[in-house]
């Protein structure tokens, strides 16, 4: 059927409630950024649960997830608090043809993520990055903490080459943080956001209410509703 | 059948004379919709009995005047979670039902939203459901169905329609929302009529 | 306390179910609303998580699927939808 086995090959703490698990899947087709799969877990006595994660790594670099620990989660605790190297879950996907972004497009690129929204822009950072793409690109990410910034260093790093990328911390600043610390609004939006006349190719992740504010805000800022990919997690962040 | 070593999931098992057959126990109160939560200002509301020859219908304040009950009973989701011991007060379905001159087997119970859900008049009588609008003592939340939700806890928790407006009684069954797509035409947690053909 | 408008997801988190039902990606399939006649993408549409999967259009909120899976079958109701366009790759 369409369930593949994988493995856990390594993981790592990304911060204390998120974790990336890099799965070897034998028969695992390939994927395009911004993609997610389906994780089945099975309990032995039969009992089922299955949810869905972005896939952090680029298209060509592996199958990675980086999970979330939800407090009343049903498979989050498990991946980021139990599964180590050699155990085995069962992966669906890749799935997603509207929310992927290729390299190949010539339009800017603003990409907005919500805590682990972030992941599926990620992957599109990287692909940028492994494709040599000289679209210019913008990643806008909110995260409550420095310390809950997921892929910092990594990302950061890899500003440059027409790659931004522009953090707000909601909750709590580091002292000496001169970068944005407010939920994102439509002013954020307008100072940070690609003038509309350039008509860029937005990707927002995150929440629900993350989604919706960022979507409509952009809206204000005067984007065409059709230039704006949304993936919405849910009620989490 | 691939295992994945040390999952559980978040289930808990609760006495087999309270948990029905393939259901867990929880905690809080999930919140599953079929649609966008419904915001019916009060001076709007009302609760109608159609399907006899002399409709009946009251207004929030009309059905506030009605004398109602605080029943503490335990209610089951199909999604399989169980919560044990819920406090609800409201207007017993009796008392609705002794306002209309009726002899109809069946009703269909219609919402804000279009939701619907057919329920034999058998099950919504004899102190077994509720139109309630008080929840843990407070309102009933609009989240949780507010400001009254049909309560039938005997039956599946689909059966027990948020946003409700009313009921039609009809000679025939006529399948609701989810009973037309796959859903069991009754609902019994401890028959586990989930699906049709259960 | 969550509201249930953070609990509407979009087409994307039933992704994988379609991909099972259909053996095709189709988040970025255009439906048409049968109630209204709006066209947007599988992935545009209102997601809403009750006893079972009910999708909805994002302009009229009218029912386009519902989906209940149990007992290892699917009952799908696509009567809400007009049409739906599918890639012929």
């Amino acid at each position: 059927m369409t369930w593949l086995a994988a493995d856990v090959a390594a993981s790592r703490e990304e911060t204390p409630r998120v974790r990336t698990l890099e799965l070897d899947v034998p028969d695992w087709p390939g994927h395009r950024a911004g993609q997610h799969l389906d994780v089945r877990l099975t309990a032995e006595d039969g009992y089922q649960a299955e949810r869905s994660y972005s896939i952090a790594s680029a298209p060509g670099d592996g199958v990675t997830l980086t999970v979330e620990r939800l407090d009343d989660g049903e498979v989050s605790p498990y991946l980021v608090d139990e599964a180590r190297e050699g155990d085995r879950v069962e992966v669906r996907g890749p799935i997603g043809g509207y929310f992927v972004w290729d390299g190949d497009e010539p339009e800017p690129v603003l990409l907005v993520g919500g805590g682990s929204g972030v992941v599926p822009l990620a992957a599109m950072a990287r692909q940028r990055a492994r494709v040599g793409s000289t679209a210019p690109m913008k990643l806008l990410r909110s995260s409550r903490t420095i310390e809950e910034v997921i892929y910092r260093e990594e990302l950061d790093a890899l500003a440059g080459g027409g790659f931004e990328v522009v953090h707000t911390l909601t909750r709590s600043q580091p002292p000496g943080w001169t970068g944005y610390s407010r939920r994102i609004d439509r002013e954020l939006l307008a100072e940070v956001a690609w003038p509309a006349s350039e008509s860029p190719r937005v990707y927002v992740c995150g929440s629900t209410r993350f989604v919706d504010a960022a979507a409509d805000g952009l809206l204000q800022a005067g984007y065409d509703a059709r230039w704006i990919r949304t993936e919405r997690f849910g009620a989490t962040g | 059948m691939i295992v994945s070593r040390g999952f559980r999931g978040r289930r808990r098992d609760g006495p087999p004379d309270r948990v029905p057959p393939g259901q867990y126990l929880t905690d809080d109160f999930p919140v599953l919709s079929a649609g966008p939560t419904p915001h019916t200002p009060l001076q709007e509301w009302t609760f109608t009995i159609h399907g006899v020859d002399e409709p009946k219908g009251w207004t929030w304040e009309e059905l506030q005047a009605l004398p109602s009950e605080t029943v503490t009973v335990d209610i089951h989701c199909v999604t399989r979670w169980s919560k044990l011991d819920t406090v609800w007060e409201g207007v017993s379905v009796d008392t609705l039902l002794e306002a209309v001159e009726h002899d109809a087997p069946y009703a269909l119970a219609f919402c804000d939203g279009g939701y619907t859900t057919n329920v034999p008049v058998e099950d919504l009588t004899g102190g077994k459901a509720w139109v309630a609008y008080n929840y843990g003592g407070e309102p009933l939340d609009p989240e949780h169905g507010g400001p009254a939700r049909l309560l039938v806890p005997h039956l599946y928790f689909w059966k027990s329609a948020k946003w409700v407006r009313g009921l039609t009684l009809r000679d025939e069954d006529e399948p609701g929302f989810w009973e037309t797509n796959g859903y069991h035409l009754r609902g019994d947690p401890w028959l586990e009529q989930r699906y049709w053909g259960d | 306390m969550i509201g249930t408008s953070e609990l509407r997801l979009d087409g994307n988190a039933i992704g994988g179910l379609l991909l099972e039902l259909f053996g095709a990606e189709l988040t970025a399939a255009p439906c048409v609303c049968g109630s209204c006649g709006a066209r947007e993408e599988m992935a545009r549409l209102d997601v809403y998580l009750g006893a079972g999967i009910v999708v909805r259009c994002r302009h009229c909120e009218g029912v386009m699927l519902r989906i209940v899976q149990g007992h290892g079958q699917t009952w799908l109701d696509l009567s809400g939808v007009g049409s739906l366009e599918l890639s012929s790759q």
